[in-house]
Order: structure tokens, then sequence, then C-alpha cells
């Protein structure tokens, strides 16, 4: 019996799929079925889980933050990612991946990354695999997020600038994309989120329901109870649904998304696929795209460089359209004011990503107090400090 | 009748296949260089509609849509074009290439429109068979003719299954990577063409990378019914921002030289 959950589409409109051009085909057959067996062979199961102790971290804590907790009137949890090796989940992903791409005997990895933080994640689990590594960033993202370009350089991955589009997630995934396909033999692609083509959802969510799985876990050991409310942040969304799996079955337990609106959701300025897309394909699945009505794909824009993308993860989609997620949109303010809240409340700084979590999750303490609420904080915000600071001088000025 | 099929009547044609990107410098340009292409003696087209965000395509078609979506070209306006060249020219086999959101977006009236504009037969290159129920149920209400693509890792029985379910041709992809122009032709691309031609009796034509005619003649050579060439076409156009004559002229010097090899059949001792 097969311990992963595997659908290759998602409800009855078929989100997900494989869109993908003939020459992948082949290729994610392949990452499919090697995936199948590894997760049921316990040498690969018992190796993963030495790896996320030993270089990850884990597991990591979920911890109540008692000074916003008593300042909101409500019980506020953060499960803390922020605390894995490197900085946020994204090792989740990347841990699996890459010992799948040793499992397959491949010789070379492939990434993208928007904020930076899968790039690094795959940069440092790459590293320690001894695995080369060309890592494609958005020009802008590499504006933004210029530490973390120094810190995967430092383990050895190259940092492949991209200036088509407007140089970010998109442009770096449509980049990688391009290489896969003319590396298909000795390249594995170490997709950045629960989305892409069919196994690619499925496969980043099994290694990433993990945090879901410890919160689940660590709230009824810790405070008896299950929360009320479940609050990620949404880019492509693998650390939203790695969060939300181990609650799927709670159906007390309401699940919601935090969508980065911006500078609002009006016009183009924002990255909100779930309140704003439509159905469309692109980058191998069917889901909700920001597009216009020719379907060419729409220029986004989030102060979070980890939101800014003009797709979600399909299941993510399925799990709204029947009503079992709830989104929450989020402006670039809100976010950069939940940062400085979470900074100064609690002595922890989140990643922007993170932040429109917090926002989100401020947003439905003032609905009601009456809630307990699990939040995850997906990353923490060294990374952000350069364009906070900037953001600030600028508001002084 | 599909045009493809009297194209390809013959089992022994040899034909030429250039791909335009519509709309690439702009509507009227993009209109000239067809109908310079066709009149010197192109036997089909491969029409591209512009994609922002092309995977399957390298850096010089990547810009070549960059410049048609600059110059305002939608799904309606490279419609409006190919209606045009099929007006000119009634009999000859039209075929496009698309990425399947600019058609999934129209819906069915999407491919209505381009069978009431005169397109023979459309190519997805990012619609794999198993996803492609929709679309071929499309195509087929509209008498528009199916094109699966061939990879050079597709394993035989898979491709012997997209010959057998394409309609008017298949197109087969030479080698691994994206479109664009290569400084020779690779034993491998001639080795998986030669290859195909004992799994299918059907016709097929070869895209990717062909920039010479010489290689276009190696590829006839080995067997296969067309060969597409675009990149190296699309470079042209890039090449002479000012100057489409000169564009065109390079572009119809190059059909020409290739039109004189395709008389010739190889000479088997």
């Amino acid at each position: 019996m097969t311990t992963a959950s595997w659908e290759r589409t998602f409800g009855e409109l078929c989100y997900g799929g494989s869109y993908v051009p003939e020459s992948l085909v082949h290729v994610l057959d392949e990452v499919q079925k090697a995936f199948l067996t590894a997760i049921d062979d316990p040498a690969f199961v018992s190796r993963l889980d030495k790896l996320h102790r030993e270089f990850g971290g884990r597991e990591t804590p979920t911890i109540r933050a008692d000074n916003l907790s008593e300042r909101w009137g409500t019980g506020l949890f953060l499960k803390r990612e922020d605390l894995v090796h490197g900085g946020a989940h994204k090792l989740n992903s990347t841990i699996g991946q890459i010992l799948l791409a040793e499992y397959m005997g491949k010789t070379r990895i492939i990434s993208e990354t928007g904020a930076g933080q899968h790039g690094v994640a795959t940069a440092m689990t790459a590293a320690k695999f001894g695995l080369p590594t060309d890592v494609y960033m958005g020009v802008v993202d590499i504006e933004r997020q210029h530490s973390n370009v120094r810190r995967m350089q430092l383990h050895g991955a190259r940092v492949i600038p991209v200036s088509t589009g407007r140089g970010t997630l998109k442009d770096a995934i449509n980049e990688a994309m391009r290489d896969w396909i003319t590396n298909v033999g000795e390249s594995y692609h170490c997709f950045g989120t629960a989305a892409g083509p069919f196994p690619y959802p499925s496969l980043v969510k099994h290694f990433q329901r993990v945090i879901g799985d410890e919160a689940r876990r660590q709230m009824l050991e810790g405070h008896g109870a299950l929360p009320t409310d479940v609050i990620a942040c949404i880019g492509g969304g693998s650390n939203a649904i790695g969060t939300y799996t181990a609650f799927l079955d709670d159906p007390d337990v309401r699940l919601w998304a935090a969508e980065p609106a911006g500078t609002g959701l009006d016009g183009t300025n924002h990255a909100a696929a779930l309140t704003r897309g439509s159905v469309g394909v692109f980058h191998g699945m069917k889901s909700l795209w920001l597009q216009n009505e020719d379907g060419q794909i729409a220029p986004t824009h989030s102060i979070a460089a980890g939101l800014d993308y003009p797709g979600v993860g399909p299941e993510l989609v399925e799990l709204m359209e029947r009503g079992r997620l709830g989104v929450i949109t989020v402006t670039d303010s809100e976010a950069v004011e939940a940062f400085e809240v979470l900074s100064q409340a609690e002595g922890i700084i989140p990643a922007f990503e993170s932040a429109h979590a917090l926002a989100a999750t401020w947003k439905l303490a003032k609905e009601d107090r009456d809630r307990t609420m699990l939040m995850c904080l997906s990353g923490r915000g060294d990374k952000d400090l350069e364009s906070y600071w900037k953001l600030s001088e600028g508001n002084d000025e | 009748m599909n045009r493809f099929h009297t194209l390809f009547r013959d089992p022994d044609a040899r034909a030429f296949i250039p791909f335009f990107t519509l709309g690439d410098p702009d509507w009227e340009t993009s209109l000239r260089i067809i109908d310079s292409a066709v009149q010197a003696g192109a036997d089909a087209l491969e029409l591209g509609f512009p994609f922002a965000d092309p995977i399957s395509d390298g850096p010089t078609n990547q810009k070549s849509m960059a410049r048609a979506l600059r110059a305002g070209s939608t799904f309606d306006s490279c419609t409006l074009l190919v209606a045009e060249v099929r007006n000119r020219f009634p009999e000859l086999p039209i075929s496009l290439l698309l990425y399947y959101n600019l058609l999934f977006c129209q819906e069915r009236e999407g491919y209505r429109k381009l069978a009431e504009a005169g397109v023979d037969a459309i190519v997805i290159s990012d619609l794999p068979m198993e996803e492609s129920a929709y679309h071929v149920d499309c195509l087929k209400s509209n008498g528009l003719g199916c094109v699966h693509m061939v990879a050079p890792n597709t394993p035989r029985d898979r491709a012997r299954t997209l010959f057998d379910e394409s309609d008017a041709f298949t197109y087969v992809i030479s080698r691994f990577g994206t479109t664009g122009a290569d400084s020779r032709l690779s034993d491998a691309t001639i080795e998986h063409v030669t290859r195909l031609r004992a799994v299918t009796e059907k016709p097929y034509a070869v895209g990717f990378g062909i920039s010479h005619p010489d290689f276009v003649r190696q590829i006839w050579d080995t067997g296969a019914n067309g060969v597409i060439v675009g990149s190296h076409f699309s470079s042209m156009i890039e090449h002479n921002p000012d100057a489409p004559e000169v564009a065109i002229e390079g572009i119809c010097a190059f059909i020409a030289e290739v039109k004189s090899h395709s008389e010739a059949r190889p000479v088997t001792l």
C-alpha cells in the first residue's frame, strides 16, 4: 500500500493534470514511479527522517504567541517553520526531492526561486548531497533578495539571472522548465511549490505535510484541543497545503488562505490568483491564473517575492471552490504592519510572506475573539530586512 | 478534405514548411513575409500564435512572440491574418502552433473561428495526449486536423499511438531542448528521425533546430515527409528591424535553395 495521497487531478473541473511538452511526459512518469517506490522503501524513509532531524532541525515547535494573544483577546499559536534550517519551510521539500533525485541516479539539480528561500534550501541540500545546482531567479527578485543570492552562491549553486517578463518567479520557472526540456536525462527539476504538472502538486504536498502533522499533534498535546482556525499564506501554496492536509478531516477546523493583494486588487499590482484568477492552463497545470481575456498570463506584484506568482496550486483551488478553504486578501502595507507587530510583540521577525498570514490572522481576530488560531509562520524575515529598511526610509522622507 | 492529406498523398513528398509567428513584427509586415514565403515555394505553413510565456521556445522565438505582442497581436488579429493568407492561397495547407492556454480560454468558439478562417490542422506545444480529450473533440467537431508531437524520448509504442491519433501529419521534435537554430545537425537527430520511419507510414514533419538548406535535405533523406524551419527566419526578422525586405529576401532565397533540392530523391545504390 502506498503512503502518498496521490491525485492527478482535483475536483470535477479536473484542476491539476499534466500539461507539458511531449519531451517531459516520459520524464514526469519516471519521477512519479521513482517517488511511489521510494516512499515505501524503508531505507528511503529512514534517511528522509534522519535528514529532517539532523539537517533540518525538525521537529519545529508550535508556540503560543502570548503577547499577541493577550492583545487580540484570542488564542494565537505559531507553527515555527522559520526555525527550520535555512529559515523557511522550503527545506522540507528540498530534502525529500533531492533525496529522490539521488535515488533516481540524477547528477544535476535545476531549480527556480522567487524570494530565494527555495533556492537557498535547494542549494544547501544539494551541497550536502554533492550535486551541482543551477537556480534560475528573476532579476527583480535578485535585486530585492540579494542576501539569498549570496547564500546560494556560498553553497556552490550557480544563480542564473532571468530578465524576461517582469523578472520574477513566473519567468524563473519558465527558464527552469526550458532547461529541463533540454537536459532531461541527467537533471532533476527541484520544483519550489505544490503546483506545476502532476506529480509535483502531490509530491511536494507529501514532503510538506509534516508541518500540519506535527502542528496538529502539538496542539492536542500542548493545548489540549485542535485549533478553530488554521491560517497560511499562499504563493504557489506549498506551506499552505503542507499545513492544511492534517486538518482536512477535521470539519470543525476552518482553513484560511492569506493572498497577496499587493497595492490593491484593482489593476495588476497584486498576485491574488484565488480571488481574481480565472481557469487557465499554464506551467503544466490547469488552475486559476491571473490572465487577460486572450489567455496571456498577467504581470503580478507582491512585496513578498515568494507570493509574487500569477497562479496557485490546483488542490487549493478545489478546496476553495468546495467551500473548505476561505480566502483573505492582504495588501503590502498590511503585511508590513504585521511584520512590525510580530517583531515587536513576540521578538520574531517573520518573512514578508508569513507576515501576510499574520495580517490575515489579525483580521480574523478582529472579527471574532472566540477563536484558537494556528498560523504557519513559514519563514523568518532576515532576507526582507533590506527591503524593510528601504521602505521605512522612504516613508520617513 | 484536409489540404495536408492532398500534400502528403504522395508518400515520397518532400514538403518544406516555414514557421512564422503571426504578427511579427506587425500585422501588415507579417502578411508580407508569409505571402512572399509562399510565393517563393513553401509547400505549407506552420503559423504560431504569440504567447508571452512560451516555455518550449528558445530566445529567438521568445523575442519574435514578444515583438508580435508589442505590436498588438491578439487571438482575433491573428485569426484575421490567417483568414487573409487563406484568402490569397485557397489550396495551401495551413497548420497552427499554439500554447494551449490561448485556445483553452476561447473555449469551443475559438475552434470554430479558426476553422472558419481556413485552418487545416492544429498542434499544441504543451498538451500531451493524456490531457487532449476535450481539445481533440473540439477539433473533430470543427473539421480541424489533429497534430500530435513526438519527442526523442517518446517510447516506440507511444510514438505509434501518436502517429495513429494524428490527422493531417505528426510533428516530430528533432532533439531535446527548446526551439532555436543550431549550427549543426547532430547524429542523434538523424538517428532518431530515421528510426521513426520504421514506426509509421503516416506523414510526419520534423522541426526544431533546423537552420540550413543542407539540414533540410538531410532530414528529407531520412524519409521524413516535411521539414519545418522557424527560428532561423525569426532571427532574420529580428536582425532587420528597419528593413523587412532584407529579411524577406533572405527567407525567399532559403526557400528557393531548399526547393531546388526537393525534386531530387537520394540515389540508392
